[in-house]
Order: structure tokens, then C-alpha cells, then sequence
């Protein structure tokens, strides 16, 4: 089973995983993601990967802590097993030289945005990042895209740190400043994602967005990660993740992610009725 | 295990005015709230006796209705005698998995179909002697690990781990060679494992039968997508691989293309069944994977899925659980005992029923009701099945919360698309010789679902034996 390698606290509930895994390392490419399950009776979750080494042979996934599977492998540390990584899925991201490309992430949105900026600057693009987050202490990966040498815009939500304000903004002053933008690839919540698309829209900028239904097999033979997009159901695992963000039907989107609400919530309670609650707390 | 006495010998006559013994079975009412399987099969006593009433005829016309041409009276002839171990072995010469086959092929329209005492009175149940003889082999400890061949050198790749795949693997294993089963899902077992019901196919049969193949030296690895993980191409120059079979079925949901089916609620019948099955939602929260509990639960579609997906429902508390299908009640495809189990389960039959549109509720977006039409059926068509045709201002209205739609899958594509010297049907099935199963591209042969479309499991089976003796050749001879 994958080994998990190495584990850091990036923000309050947001951790970087290094896992073993050599021949997704090899194989992946930007864009795509693995499913993820941390033990035997678990939910396998989709998680994009950001990041790989293949001479180490490991591949690296952000998570943020939403549910109780995300919850448990916030228990887990270097050295612990995964049981289910299962990859890479999906559609890579079209990767050519279109000239100026934005890349736009919300909160941990970054985590996936980040390989998709590095292949699209290898193929010759001029870059531009507008990242955004709550407050200061959520903004990650800062140091790893400033490395890049990309241009880059900070916002948070309470102007704690760079701009105060939504992405959305900045990206309205950057395409009003007359710079041509020949896409955009926009990463974070779906909300996140459908406003930066009504941005886009009336200047008719291709713009990308990379879609995180719920998964069960990855494969194409559940359905349960279909999506609308413009006059098609799509599905996510195979067809995607990234699809025309100008013909993608967010608010279904939102609404699927949230069918299990009710059952996501009894699932933490039971979880964390039992011993786990004193190290949720320290987090 | 002591052996029972073969039973006194009867007349022809009295041989087919008697009826099968019955299955005992857990009573409707109860099964229909628990997941623990519905037939307890035939004892040895009863096994015996129902197998000698067969008439040994000179041409059996039972084996002409085998897919796979099971030497069923010499197995019938062993059984009467008591000779049970003979029976399994005669069995296995041609069918890997008897306690599968007797529990999910649809025997009253193969080899029971045909049987002549089925003129003139109950034709004889091979399907539960079949079921008797495969569960009294894994139940007595009989079962002989068969033994394989020294080493060849030779490896083989196969892709998908459902009857197709696991009947390979066992031939080519016994042939000397190196078999290793690339499985996308966390399980192996295919349909078996994460479609099948338990209270129709107890899981710990499809197990028996994987530790069986990792005693002969097949090894499994699950979750590796062939396609993503390694592609084909891979297997045969990097991973040095001599022949890869493709066994990976036929699973690629079907929606009805009706307003409505993103709706809350709405479910294809394999997310449906592989969350109850596979990943354990029926024990939810015990395990982590949801699956939606609601009062009324609709399922579209009239085959052995649909029977499955409608009375799982039940058993995950549904108050109310429909079938809505658009012809009536004889052209329903799944196998008749799952029609009756489910009739007597209490499962509602909507037949001669459209479903046109899902309603949802417009702030909530869950599902409210479907919106449905009345058929009529005309004349027969090509398929000798009866057209159903619309009855004009018949809409209705059927209040539910959960709609699964079961109208069939088309096969995978991620082979087909990941490996562009494969040839592929206009429907998306891997064209192959049907005789040494061998596709277009040297080295791949390919069987089960994916190369017939939703088929059946003996199928996929027959599929998989063929394969591996068109493998084993290939490996021997080296022509392609
Ligand atoms: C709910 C249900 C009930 C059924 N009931 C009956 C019945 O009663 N009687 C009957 O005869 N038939 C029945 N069938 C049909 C029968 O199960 C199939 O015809 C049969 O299982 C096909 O076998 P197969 O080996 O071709 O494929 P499958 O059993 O579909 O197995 C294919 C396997 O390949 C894996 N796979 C797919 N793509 C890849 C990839 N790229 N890499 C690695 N692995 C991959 C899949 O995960 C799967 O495990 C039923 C089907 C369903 C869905
Ligand atoms: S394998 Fe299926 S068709 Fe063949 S004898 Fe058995 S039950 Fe009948
Ligand atoms: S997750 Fe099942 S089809 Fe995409």
C-alpha cells in the first residue's frame, strides 16, 4: 500500500501529503489526479496532484480538511499507509502557447493550479497568477509560484495580506488594464470558479476550470461525477476534470456536491464522538 | 462427509411427472429487509434425487443450450450416484465457477430451455444442481487446486478481473505461464463483486475462487487503470509482457437522455449497486461511502440490473420500491427467478410505462417525481420483441425521491481510446476473431463485455476459456 512519505501543516487544516506512488510520478501529467482512499472501509475521494518527483518516486497532494475522510488523513503522518492511490485519472491539461494565460485560484485551488502554470510557462506562455485566500495564514504555495517568476497578484478576503478583496476583482482590473489574455485557467471553489467565469464571459476569454464533483470509481462506470456542460452530460473522471468553464452549469455542480450533506455530517459526528476529538482540537 | 444413498431408480414415466424438489428459500418479507442470500440451495438428498430424474437421453439437448457446452448428463449421472467429487471435476472441465454459473445464469432459457422433460413436466434444475455441486465442492474442502504446468518464462497481462478475466487466468496460469490481473477497482471480481447483490451472490464465493487463482500463482493488483496507469502498448514493450487479454467490460452507464436525470437523487444503477456492494454503503456509517436512504425509489429498466438495483432498494429501507418498465411483463430480460423474487419481495411492477421527464423540486434540486407515459405494445420487431408505442394524453405523475436508471452500459472506453492499433466496433466493442478471440493489434486478444456488450456471465466466461487456449498457442507457436 502507498507510503505516505512526508506531511506538513501549509494553514490551519491544510496539509501537503508526499506520497510513494513511482509510477503515477512517471506518468502524471498537469491536470490530472488520483482517487484516494485512506483505509479499508473509506470513501475514495478525488485529489488532484500537484506535484510530482519521479526520481524519488512520489507524488504530492494538497488537502484541506472538509469531511471526515479528509479528517482522517489529517491523523495520519510520515510513514503510515494509504490504502487506495489510484491514478493518474483524467484528462490532461491541453498544454500549447497561446501567449498570455491567467492562472486564478481560490484557497487551496492553488495546489492544482500550480503544475498546470508550470507546464503552460515550459511551453512558452507568459504567465500571470492571481491567488486568493481568506486571510494570510490560508494563502499557500506563495513561495513555490513566486519561484516560477511568474507575475503575480495576492488577494485575501480581509486584506491581511496583498490586495483586500475577491480574485474576481483583480482579474476584472487586469483584463480592463488592456492586457491581451489569451486564457484563463481558474482553479478553487466551484462559487469561486462561476464568478470568475461571468468576468470572463462578455470579453469571451477561453477560460478553463477544473471541476471536483463526487467520485466513486474514476473509471467512467458510475455517472455519479456527471456534469452539465453546455447541452451535455459530461463525465468529470474521464471526460475531464477540465472543462469550458463558459458552458459549465455550476450551480448543479454545487448542489451535487452537496447530496450527502446530511450524511457527511453524521459521519464527523460519529467520528468525532470517538478518540480522535483532542487531536481535531490541536489542529 | 458421509455420503448420502443414491436414490431407488424410477420409470421415465415417473421421472417427469415428478416435480424438482423446492429450494428452500428465507421467507419474502424477511429477506427483503436483509442482505443475507434469498436460496439456501439443495442438501445431497435432494440433489440426488432431482438428478436422477434425468433420462440420460442419447442427444442431449440441455449441452446444445450451454454456451459453453457443459457435459451435463455425465455430471447428472455422477450427482444421482453420490459421485460429487466426479460431478465437480466433470464441471470444471468446461466451467471454471459452478457456484457462479448455477446462481446467475439464466437457465430457463439456456440448458433447462431445452431439456425434453420440460415437454411434458419440469425440466430438471441444472442450474441448482450446478449450484450444489460448486458449493459442496468449496464447502467440503474438496476443491483440488489444478495443477500448472513448469514455468514457461512466458507473462501474460489481463486487464479486468470479472468472469472474463478470472477464466483466463486460470487456464493460462495452468499452461506454466506468468499471469498478473490489472483490476481499476479496489476488488477484483468485475460485475461479480461490485454489481451482483450479495443476497444473490455471496461475496465469499467470488473470494474462494481468488484465493483458489493465487494458490495457482496468478497475482492481482488492484486499482491500476490500464489505459492511465500503464497503457497496453506499455505492458507489451516496457513491462515485457507477451500477450495481454483485455476482459473489461461493458462499463459505461447508459442515461436516458430525459430532462431532469442530473437531478438529486438520480442515480445509474452501477453507482447505485457499486456503492451498496462494493464500497459498503449498506453498512454506512460504519463504512464511509454514502448512499441515499429514501422512502419511494423508482428503477428504470427490466433486466437482471434493474431486478437487482429495485430490490436492493428495499433492503436499504426503501418503503416503496418500483420497477418502471416500457413493455409488459413477458419481455422483461432479467432472469425469471429474479423477477419472481422480486414480485414476492413486494418490488411494484410498472410495465407498459415511459418514463419521460424527472421533476425536481425547484429550490432543493432533489427529485420529486417522474413524469411517465403509457405504452401499448404493436407488432414484433426485427428482434422478435414487440414494439411499444405511445398512448396518446396518458402522462402521469409518480411521486418518489430516488430514481436509479437501469437501461444497460455500453462498453469501456479507455482502452479503446488509450491504444489507437485496436480495432472497435461503431459501438465501442474491441472487434476480435470470435473463434480465437485475437483483436486487430498482435499480441491482444480480448473477451467478455467488452467485445459483446452487456452479455451474460457464462459468456464471458466461455470468452475467457477460449482465450487462453488461443494464448497458450500463441505463446507455443509464436504466429499470430
Ligand atoms: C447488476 C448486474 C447484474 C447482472 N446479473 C447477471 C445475471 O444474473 N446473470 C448473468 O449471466 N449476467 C448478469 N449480468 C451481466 C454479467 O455480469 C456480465 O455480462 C459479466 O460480468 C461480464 O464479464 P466481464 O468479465 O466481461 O466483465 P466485468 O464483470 O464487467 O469485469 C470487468 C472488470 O474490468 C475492470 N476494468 C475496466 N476497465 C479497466 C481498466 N482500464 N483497467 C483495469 N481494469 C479495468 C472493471 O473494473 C471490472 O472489474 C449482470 C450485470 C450487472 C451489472
Ligand atoms: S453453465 Fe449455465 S447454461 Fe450451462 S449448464 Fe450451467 S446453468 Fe446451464
Ligand atoms: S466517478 Fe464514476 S464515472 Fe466518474
Amino acid at each position: 500500500m502507498p507510503r505516505i512519505l512526508r506531511t506538513e501543516l501549509l494553514a490551519p487544516r491544510i496539509r501537503r501529503y508526499v506520497v510513494a506512488a513511482p509510477k503515477i510520478a512517471r506518468k502524471r501529467r498537469a491536470g490530472q489526479f488520483v482517487l484516494v482512499s485512506p483505509h479499508p472501509h473509506g470513501e475514495r475521494i478525488p485529489l488532484t496532484i500537484s506535484d510530482a518527483d519521479p526520481d524519488e518516486g512520489s507524488i504530492t497532494l494538497i488537502v484541506q480538511e472538509a469531511g471526515k475522510t479528509t479528517a482522517e488523513m489529517a491523523l495520519l503522518e510520515a510513514g503510515d499507509e494509504l490504502t487506495d492511490v489510484v491514478g493518474p485519472l483524467g484528462q490532461p491539461t491541453h498544454i500549447v502557447r497561446l501567449g498570455h494565460v491567467v492562472g486564478v485560484a481560490g484557497g487551496i485551488g492553488i495546489a492544482p493550479l500550480y503544475p498546470i502554470l508550470e507546464a503552460m510557462q515550459q511551453a512558452g506562455n507568459k504567465v500571470s497568477v492571481i491567488l486568493g485566500a481568506r486571510s494570510v495564514e490560508y494563502l499557500i504555495l506563495e513561495k513555490e509560484v513566486r519561484a516560477l517568476g511568474v507575475d503575480l497578484t495576492l488577494c485575501t478576503d480581509d486584506g491581511s495580506r496583498g490586495r483586500k478583496g475577491f480574485v474576481t476583482e483583480a482579474l476584472g482590473e487586469m483584463m480592463a488594464s488592456g492586457q491581451a489574455i489569451h486564457q484563463v485557467v481558474a482553479i478553487g471553489p466551484a462559487i469561486m470558479m462561476k464568478f470568475v467565469c461571468e468576468v470572463t464571459r462578455p470579453q469571451a476569454i477561453p477560460t478553463i476550470v477544473s471541476l471536483n464533483p463526487i467520485m466513486v470509481d474514476g473509471t467512467g462506470m458510475c455517472g455519479g461525477c456527471r456534469v452539465q456542460v453546455g447541452n451535455e452530460a459530461k463525465f468529470a473522471c474521464v471526460d475531464g476534470p477540465e472543462f469550458d468553464g463558459h458552458l459549465v452549469d455550476f450551480d448543479l455542480l454545487m448542489r451535487r456536491q452537496a447530496m450527502y450533506r446530511e450524511q457527511e455530517r453524521q459521519a464527523m459526528e460519529r467520528f468525532a464522538a470517538k478518540d480522535h476529538t483532542c487531536q481535531l482540537e490541536g489542529v | 462427509m458421509t455420503q448420502p444413498t443414491p436414490p431407488p431408480k424410477r420409470t421415465a414415466k415417473e421421472k417427469i411427472g415428478t416435480p424438482r424438489p423446492p429450494m428452500r428459500e428465507q421467507p419474502p418479507l424477511e429477506r427483503a429487509r436483509n442482505f443475507l442470500e434469498v436460496p439456501f440451495g439443495y442438501g445431497p438428498e435432494q440433489a440426488m434425487v432431482e438428478a436422477e430424474r434425468c433420462l440420460a437421453c442419447g442427444k442431449p439437448h440441455c449441452m446444445e443450450g450451454c454456451p459453453v457446452g457443459n457435459d451435463i448428463p455425465t455430471f447428472l449421472r455422477q450427482i444421482a450416484e453420490g459421485n460429487f467429487a466426479g460431478a465437480a471435476r466433470t464441471m470444471k472441465e468446461t466451467n471454471l465457477l459452478p457456484a457462479i454459473c448455477g446462481r446467475v445464469c439464466p437457465q430457463e432459457t439456456q440448458c433447462e430451455a431445452l431439456c425434453v422433460i420440460g415437454k411434458r413436466g419440469e425440466p430438471i434444475a441444472i442450474g441448482r444442481l450446478e449450484r450444489f455441486i460448486g458449493d459442496w465442492e468449496r464447502e467440503s474442502g474438496a476443491v483440488e487446486v489444478p495443477e500448472c504446468a513448469a514455468p514457461t518464462g512466458r507473462k501474460v497481462a489481463i486487464i479486468g478481473s470479472g468472469p472474463a478475466g478470472l477464466t483466463c487466468a486460470a487456464d493460462v496460469a495452468r499452461a506454466g505461464h506468468r499471469v498478473v490481473v490489472y483490476e481499476a477497482l479496489q476488488k477484483p471480481g468485475g460485475v461479480l463483486r461490485y454489481g451482483i447483490p450479495e443476497f444473490r451472490l455471496p461475496k465469499a464465493i467470488i473470494d474462494a475462487e481468488l484465493t483458489l487463482l493465487e494458490r495457482m500463482g496468478v497475482e492481482i493488483r488492484c486499482n491500476e487503470v490500464i489505459g492511465m496507469t500503464d497503457t497496453i502498448d506499455e505492458l507489451l514493450v516496457e513491462e515485457g509482457y507477451d500477450a495481454v487479454f483485455v476482459a473489461t467490460g461493458a462499463g459505461l452507464p447508459w442515461f436516458l437522455g430525459i430532462p431532469g436525470e442530473n437531478a438529486l437523487g438520480v442515480y445509474s444503477a452501477n453507482e447505485f449497486l457499486t456503492r451498496t456492494n462494493l464500497m459498503g454503503a449498506w453498512r454506512f456509517p460504519e463504512y464511509d461511502t454514502p448512499v441515499q436512504r429514501l422512502n419511494v425509489v423508482a428503477t428504470i429498466g427490466g433486466g437482471n440490473v434493474a431486478m437487482d438495483a429495485a430490490r436492493t432498494a428495499l433492503r436499504l429501507g426503501a418503503e416503496r420500491s418500483l420497477i418502471v418498465y416500457r413493455r409488459g411483463l413477458d419481455e422483461l430480460p432479467a432472469r425469471a427467478e429474479e423477477v419472481h423474487h422480486a414480485q414476492e419481495e413486494g418490488v411494484e411492477f410498472h410495465l407498459l410505462t415511459n418514463p419521460v421527464e424527472i421533476l425536481s423540486d425547484a429550490r432543493t434540486g432533489w427529485v420529486q417525481a417522474l413524469r411517465c407515459q403509457r405504452m401499448e405494445l404493436g407488432e414484433p420487431d426485427a428482434s422478435g420483441r414487440r414494439r411499444p408505442s405511445p398512448v396518446p394524453d396518458s402522462e402521469f405523475d409518480l411521486a418518489l425521491g430516488t430514481v436509479i436508471i437501469a437501461i444497460g452500459n455500453a462498453p469501456n472506453p479507455l482502452i479503446p481510446r488509450t491504444t489507437p492499433d485496436l480495432d472497435v466496433s461503431r459501438k465501442g466493442q474491441i472487434v476480435v476473431d470470435q473463434e480465437s478471440m485475437k483483436s486487430s493489434k498482435r499480441g491482444v486478444f480480448a473477451g467478455g463485455d467488452i467485445v459483446r456488450g452487456a452479455a451474460t456471465v457464462i459468456l464471458a466466461m466461455g470468452d475467457g476459456r477460449r482465450a487462453a487456449a488461443s494464448i497458450n498457442e500463441y505463446l507455443e507457436s509464436g504466429k499470430w
